[in-house]
């Protein structure tokens, strides 16, 4: 059964709101996870978890989170940037991420902000609607 | 999770839910100062006794191989007060478990009545924290917890067949 991407963004802010506890008007497309509502690792877990649940389907942590992984990779990271073999990684793992902005300068600090809500109803409208 | 907050279970489903009793007493010293002539037991020690509860059930799930810690506090909402001589029912279900960790619901119930809900997250910590190292033996589950699980008829002896620790 096709979801509009408006009732998909709906059940994220209800899934963001009870694991996060922030309000609905917190939980705007473009927030971030980490920065803008305050996710700790433990957090992720917990949403994909209730994403699980929401949407009744599987939802592995490492296809709607893929750039934990790439964190802890020697090989991908050098002074604090992704190399270019780590940014072909990641653009292979986030399909639903528009990387333009970060791909300028790849601080691995910054790829955190790559975790919005945005993000999440991209994944799960990819899911839903494009198999 | 070395000190042991709930007294026994009473009910054991595995991987799926189970019923843990803890009784409430005046020897309890903390009752005494909490609060002078009105005690009542700390709502953090109910979500203790709601952690360990889950937290047995979440290992058990996974023959108590895994570290499981006490993650997050989901939703933790008290309807009343408890005071010494009550006996209360602490039930709880796991919600979703992976190799990651579990997600639990539960409710503390004295005879008929809800005193609390308690929603928690476990972590399997080995599973979770790159790069950092635990010690190799699952100091979560030690021999100490075996005595809970006397009544219930386990198919799973990892904890029981483990000798009775006692560290810390």
């Amino acid at each position: 059964m096709a979801m509009s991407r408006d009732e998909i963004f709906q059940k994220i802010q209800g899934v963001l709101v009870d694991a996060l506890g922030v309000d609905d008007d917190e939980v705007t497309t473009d927030a971030t996870l980490m920065g803008d509502l305050g996710a700790e690792s433990i957090d992720f877990l917990d949403i994909v978890f209730r994403l699980e649940k929401t949407f009744g389907i599987k939802v592995p942590r490492e296809e709607l989170f893929p750039a934990e992984g790439l964190l802890n990779n020697p090989e991908l990271i050098s002074g604090g940037k992704l190399t270019s073999k780590g940014l072909a990684e990641l653009r292979a793992k986030v399909p639903h991420t528009d990387l333009t902005q970060f791909e300028k300068n790849p601080e691995i600090s910054k790829l955190a902000d790559l975790f919005t809500v945005d993000a999440i109803v991209n994944y799960i409208d990819g899911r839903l609607n494009r198999v | 999770m070395r000190w042991i907050w709930i007294d026994k279970f009473v009910e054991f489903e595995s991987g799926r839910r189970a019923a843990a009793v803890k009784n409430v007493t005046l020897t309890e010293e903390h009752l005494h100062d909490h609060f002078p002539e009105f005690p009542i037991m700390p709502e953090c020690l109910m979500i203790e006794a709601m952690a360990q509860t889950s937290g047995i059930l979440v290992g058990e799930a996974h023959g108590f191989q895994e570290k499981v810690i006490l993650a997050k506090i989901s939703k933790a909402v008290f309807f009343n007060y408890v005071r010494p001589g009550d006996s209360l029912r602490l039930d709880a279900a796991i919600q979703t478990i992976s190799p990651e960790g579990a997600s639990t619901s539960g409710r503390i119930l004295r005879g008929d009545e809800l005193i609390a809900e308690i929603d928690l997250m476990f972590s399997h910590v080995d599973q979770n924290l790159a790069g950092k190292k635990f010690p190799e033996e699952n100091f979560v589950f030690t021999g100490t917890f075996a005595s809970l699980l006397r009544d219930m008829a386990l198919n799973d002896t990892s904890l029981n067949a483990k000798p009775t620790e006692s560290r810390g």
